[in-house]
Order: structure tokens, then sequence, then C-alpha cells
């Protein structure tokens, strides 16, 4: 195909600016006074430095896993730091007149102002700028309906007894490389709480922000929905330019009890590196949710950025008749690597899942969906069904489908459907022909191609999701 | 209208069309028939710009402008209106999306606002009635598991939106059964005004019963062999093209 497409395969970056900005920054290198450091910080209690210390010296002696299909130099964690916060942050502000003005500037400029006048209405933010939450939007009208919203860093005091119930009860701390990881390290995330039978009466939003030079970003999100809850949350995530790689390693945990519905949506925009794949987050990131009985946890992603991706939102289906979704969609340009999917676990009886799973690959960028359907023995009458379709412009880019299915119950029922397509010439013609330009025709057609899992997210985000595709393929037809 | 003078092109290294002259006055229309391999879609390319479809000589006025020299999007919002043989789907996108895209392409390009979703919505659905294809259609993806049948009325029904100055309808008859046909035909009839020209491509003298003709062209080699009233698509009818070659065009 085409120089045609070939040269819409430019982008520009708008977030990729740096806040000029005082940090206090640790030193490079990981060790276990590293961790002491960072817990005495936070001035965590000593049950939560033994979680820390235990969660490293299981890390110390695992591997970083290789399998996924993404190459990359292996990451030298002694050379990075694992804890950096705006000098400003140390005595903690406790109004949003206290922050830094450069800290909301950068904010503002990044589309999340957060003054509550002027923010989105109906969304709480909870904006996290490399280590650390900087300020926590609409708590006092959370706060009435009985929900909590906060730094995980201040839950861990206001609210011991859930977060320690809780905290690695999804992932633990040994599940994986980059999980340990970031339970030795992680610094800030949001943590929410929706007690029973209470339906959020807000959309929930964390923004992360990774500003300060060779530093990775370790953040933990822990959200528990009660009995009958209802909570629908999203995250963004943007970094400046750099040419060096950065590490961005974060652990997700939903729990659903009973009855309860959690719908967690990403829009992730990290860094993807310059057209050489120059720079760019690394993104290896683990999340996962548990459904107790009738439960349901629903994740959407719209993944446009990092330079690489390594990331399966799961389900794990315990309780009988819970469901578990996954919509996603993958767009690599330029020189980017993704291997994402997601993993259904059945346990439960009657359990079903849905997976849609839409890779757009441009420019030199290659795509992988992977992912895992596993019926347990216990697990009568599970259903699934995926759906893998990727597309594909101009004809340097690759995709690629893994999907692994084990079922141990023979009354399960599971559908794998997978396609393959190119933007096509004719496609494109008959859009020009129409009097369209190449590149509204391109973003339209790659707007179709996304429709199904567009419509999953919050409508504010959905228009935003789009804008966010047409900007990523700026420059790749022309 | 259009004024084409000794248009050659090539398609993939072979030369396809030599030394073309055509001449459409407004409110013309033209039939182009011809064996296969003749050159006949060809042509409708060329005029619309396609990838591919090399231009290696002559030149093309429409309106007085060198089309030849315009962007194919400028062609279309120009007027220039090509109706596919083989219109592909793109699935997801709306019928109404893309129509309205399109349409409001267009407008701008004439200095025109662009229509309200409410403006543009009577429009379509009264189209859509036009072509005797359901409102559900709009909702439906472009093409999106349409049949051959309602994907060709799709193609008149954005003739008819789009308001061009010139149509080429590019074998819009092939794998139409007759009601389907007459609709088509319909819709064309609908939009002679007097001003509009017309170039419809066909193997078969079947559609001219219903589009009548003011000039049919025979394409043989890549030009015109012969040219003569709507008499002429019956005398093809009746004796095939061979005899063209028997009197050595």
């Amino acid at each position: 195909m085409s120089e045609q497409v070939e040269s819409l395969i430019r982008k520009d970056y708008s977030a990729g600016f740096h806040t000029q900005i005082e940090s206090d920054t640790l030193r490079p290198g990981l060790d276990e006074e590293v961790i002491r450091f960072i817990s005495a910080k936070k001035e965590e209690p000593q049950w939560l430095l033994e979680w820390r210390l235990k969660a490293f010296r299981a890390w110390q002696e695992m591997e970083e896993p290789t399998w996924a299909h993404v190459s990359y130099p292996l990451v030298d964690f002694q050379a990075l730091s694992y804890y950096s916060a705006p000098r400003s942050m140390a005595n903690k502000p406790k109004s949003l007149d206290e922050v830094d003005p450069e800290l909301l500037a950068t904010y503002a400029k990044l589309g999340i102002p957060l003054h509550e006048q002027e923010a989105l209405a109906g969304v709480a933010v909870d904006a996290v700028f490399d280590s650390v939450s900087v300020v926590t939007t609409y708590r006092a009208k959370l706060e009435e309906a009985g929900v909590i919203f906060c730094p995980i860093s201040e839950a861990v005091h206001r609210f011991p007894e859930l977060v320690k119930k809780y905290l690695g009860s999804v992932v633990p701390q040994k599940d994986n490389f980059y999980a340990a990881l970031n339970s030795a390290v992680f610094s800030d995330g949001s943590f929410v709480y929706i007690p029973k039978g209470v339906r959020c009466p807000m959309e929930l939003s964390t923004y992360f922000r990774i500003n300060e030079v060779k530093t990775g970003q370790f953040e933990r999100t822990l959200i528990v929905a009660d009995e009958g809850s209802h909570v629908s949350y999203l995250e963004g995530c943007t970094a400046p330019m750099r040419d060096e790689n950065q590490l961005h390693a974060a652990v997700v945990e939903l729990v659903a009890l009973d009855d309860a519905q959690i719908k967690y949506s990403t829009v992730q925009n990290w860094y993807p590196g310059d057209k050489e794949g120059k720079g760019g987050i690394y993104n290896f990131v683990t999340k996962r949710g548990v459904c107790h009985r009738n439960a349901r946890i629903s994740w959407t992603q719209v993944e446009t950025g990092s330079a690489i991706t390594w990331k399966y939102p799961s389900c794990i289906l315990k309780g009988d008749n819970s469901v578990g979704e996954f919509y996603s969609v993958a767009l690599t340009n330029n020189l980017q690597q993704a291997d994402t999917g997601t993993k259904m676990i059945h346990l439960g009886k009657n359990t079903r899942s849905t997976i849609v799973a839409k890779g757009i690959s441009a420019g030199r960028s290659q795509s992988a969906y992977r992912g895992l359907v596993r019926i347990n023995a216990g697990a009568e009458g599970a259903r699934n069904y995926t759906q893998c379709d990727s597309l594909l412009i101009g004809d340097r880019c690759g995709a690629h489908t893994f999907p692994y299915i084990e079922s141990r119950n023979a009354s399960a029922v599971i559908e794998h459907e997978a396609t393959t397509s190119k933007v096509s010439d004719d496609q494109l013609f008959l859009c020009q022909q129409r009097g369209l330009d190449a590149e509204k025709a391109v973003s339209m057609i790659v707007n179709g191609f996304c429709r199904e899992v567009f419509k999953e997210l919050p409508m504010e985000f959905a228009v935003e999701a789009g804008k966010l595709l047409e900007v990523s393929l700026e420059g790749s037809v022309g | 209208m259009l004024d084409i003078r000794n248009l050659s092109a090539r398609v993939e290294g072979n030369d396809i069309l030599r030394q073309l002259t055509l001449s459409i006055r407004p409110g013309e229309v033209h039939a182009i028939m011809g064996p296969n391999g003749a050159g006949k879609s060809t042509l409708g390319n060329v005029l619309a710009g396609r990838p591919g479809y090399e231009v290696t000589g002559g030149e093309v006025l429409f309106q007085g402008k060198d089309l030849l020299a315009m962007e194919i999007e400028e062609r279309a919002r120009e007027g220039v209106f090509l109706a596919f043989q083989y219109p592909v789907e793109i699935p997801g996108v709306s019928n109404m999306e893309f129509l309205k895209a399109a349409v409001d392409a267009r407008r701008r390009h004439r200095g025109e606002s662009e229509l309200s979703s409410f403006d543009f919505m009577k429009l379509a659905r009264d189209a859509a009635k036009r072509v005797s294809l359901d409102q559900a259609f709009l909702k439906r993806g472009v093409n999106e598991g349409f049949s051959g049948g309602e994907k060709k009325r799709n193609e008149i029904m954005q003739m008819m939106l789009l308001e061009p100055s010139l149509c080429i309808l590019d074998e819009t008859d092939s794998g139409l059964d007759i009601d389907a046909l007459q609709v088509v035909a319909a819709g064309v009839n609908a939009m002679r005004d007097g001003q509009r020209s017309f170039i419809v491509v066909t193997h078969y003298q079947r559609l001219l019963d219903y589009i009548v003709p003011d000039h049919v062209h025979v394409l043989a080699v890549g030009r015109i062999a012969r040219s003569g009233g709507k008499e002429l698509a019956l005398e093809l009818e009746a004796k095939g093209y061979s005899w063209l070659e028997d009197e050595g065009v």
C-alpha cells in the first residue's frame, strides 16, 4: 500500500512538555535502604514496610519476563530513581489554594483543570505527579455519599484495616516480576472504596503524569466495591518527551464483592518515543480484578502511547454468575510495540466473559493480542466470547494474535473470532471521491473499526478517544 | 462541461486509453459501450483520479478547469461523481456519518455553511426513499453487508445528496435485477435537469431503455471507434462488437 498511507504516519505528541519544578529525587539504585526510605517518607506502619520488603526479596529472586512479542534492551534497574516528589509537596498542602501554581498549570495544560468549578462536571480527579498525589477534587461531595477516594498513601493511615485486608489480595506481591517490583517500591496511586449498595454519584478519575528525568513511576491503585455498589473509574496518563526510556510499572487491583459493578476505563497516552523509536515509556502493568457472586468488572482501554506496552487487564470470575468484560483498542505507530490482551479465569458457575480487542498498527510498529480464557472444572455453564480484530495501515507493520484457551469443563461454551484487515486503497479512494481528504478518511475508517469499543467508554471520554486516535495517526496518509 | 482531448492513460504498464477525444455539453447523457478491455472503466477512473491510473498524454478540461491537475477530493468537490462498479464496505462508519462528511466537504468548497444534523437527516431520508432504501440503511456501516443491488442504490443516493455536475456511472447496471435497474434509472432520470451531464458506462443496451442517452460511443482499443445516437446501441445489441474489428478499427 501506497506511499499515500505511509506518509500519514507521523505524529506530534502534545503532552510532551516538561514542568520546571524543584523536586526531591532519590539517588538512583534499588536496595532495602531505598525501600525503608520510601516507607519512612510516607510514615508507613511497620506491617506495610514488612510487606514491601517481602516483595523486594521475592523480586530479587525473579527474572525479567521475555516471553512477550516485544524487543528492547533489558532495563538497568539500578540506574533508576525510585522516588521523586515536587519539593512544594513536602509540607502537604491542605487545600487547592496551597498547591504550587506550576503544578496546577501543568494539569491545566494537559486539559485537566483541578479547580472544581472548572472541572469536567461530574468527574472527580486524583492527580498523581511522579511519585505523589497532588490533589484530589470533589472529596467532600463524595464523602457525603460515603465514597472514599484518596491517595493510597493517605488511605494507609485513615483506613488501615481496608488497605490491609485488600492490598495484594488480587495481585499478590510475588505475582510477577513487575508486580513484585511495584509492591516493593510503589509510591502513590488512588484508593477507592464504595460502601454497600451505593452507586457512586460521579465518575472517578486518576491522572498520572511522569515529569522527572530518570525516574520510574510505580503507582498502585486499589478499588473495592462493596456488595451491590457501582463505580465507574477512568485513568489517563502522559509524560514529557525524552530521549531515554522511562519505566512505568503499575499495579491495579479491583475487588467487586457480591452484586457489585466496576467499570474501569483507561486512556493511555504515555510518550511513545520519536519516529526513530528513540525514547518513550516502557509500560509494564499488572491489572486484575476479582468478581464475587453476581458481580461484574468491565475493563475498557484505549492505548495509543508508550514505546513498549505489556499489559493484560484480567478478571477472576470467582463468584457464580459473575461477568468479566474486556474492550480494548491498541494503536501502535512508528516503532511502538504492544503486547496486550486479557485473562478471563472462570471459577464460578454460569460465569460469562466477553473480549473485544481491536489492534491498529501503522508505521513499522508491532501489535500483538495475547489472551487467556481458562474454564476451571467447577465452572459449570461458563461462557466466553472473544473477538480480535486487527487493522493494518501500510505494509511495514505487523499484527499478531496469541489466544490461549483452556477448558476443564465440558459444559463450557467458548467462541473465538479473529480478523485481520487493511485500510485499503479502495476504501480511501471511495472516501476521497466523495470529497473527503485522505487524513479525514483514514481517521473515519479507524474510528469505525473501533466503534464497538468506544461505545463502552463514558461519553466525554469516547469523544476524547476519537480525537486521540486522530492525532496519533496524523501524517499517516498524504 | 467536459472536454477530453487526446487522452492517453496506462494501467500497470499497459496502455489502455489511446488519444481519446470526447466532448460533453451541459445536460447531455453520453453512453460509453464497447467490448471488455476497451478502456470503458479506465476512462471513469482516470477522470476521478484513481491512484494507479497513469495519464501519459492529453488534457481534460472540466468546466474550463484543468481536471488532471486536481487532487482526487478536489475533483469531487468541484462536482465530479463516480458511481462505482464495485462499491467497497467501510465497516463501523455509518452511512449517515459518511454522507454528512461528504456533503459538508462539498458545501464548504462552494462557500456554503455545513448543514445541521436535523436538516441533513431530512435530506438523507428523502434521498433514501427515492431509491427505495429503508431508513435503516442510513444507520448501517457504509455498504456493510449490503446486497449488490443495495450497494448500487446506495451509490445513487450518494449522487443525489452530493448534487454533482458530472455523474459517471461505471457499469451501475451490472448485477442488478430488473426492479433495481428501474429504481436506479428513475433516480438518474430525476436528476436530469438540463444542466447536469452524465457518462453512462455499460455493457448492455438494456440500461439505455431506461436512461435514454443523447449520444452513444463505442470504445475499442482505447479510443472512440464509432459515435451515434441512441440507435447505435440497438445496432450493437443486434450485431455485437465483432463487426468493429471486421471494419478494421
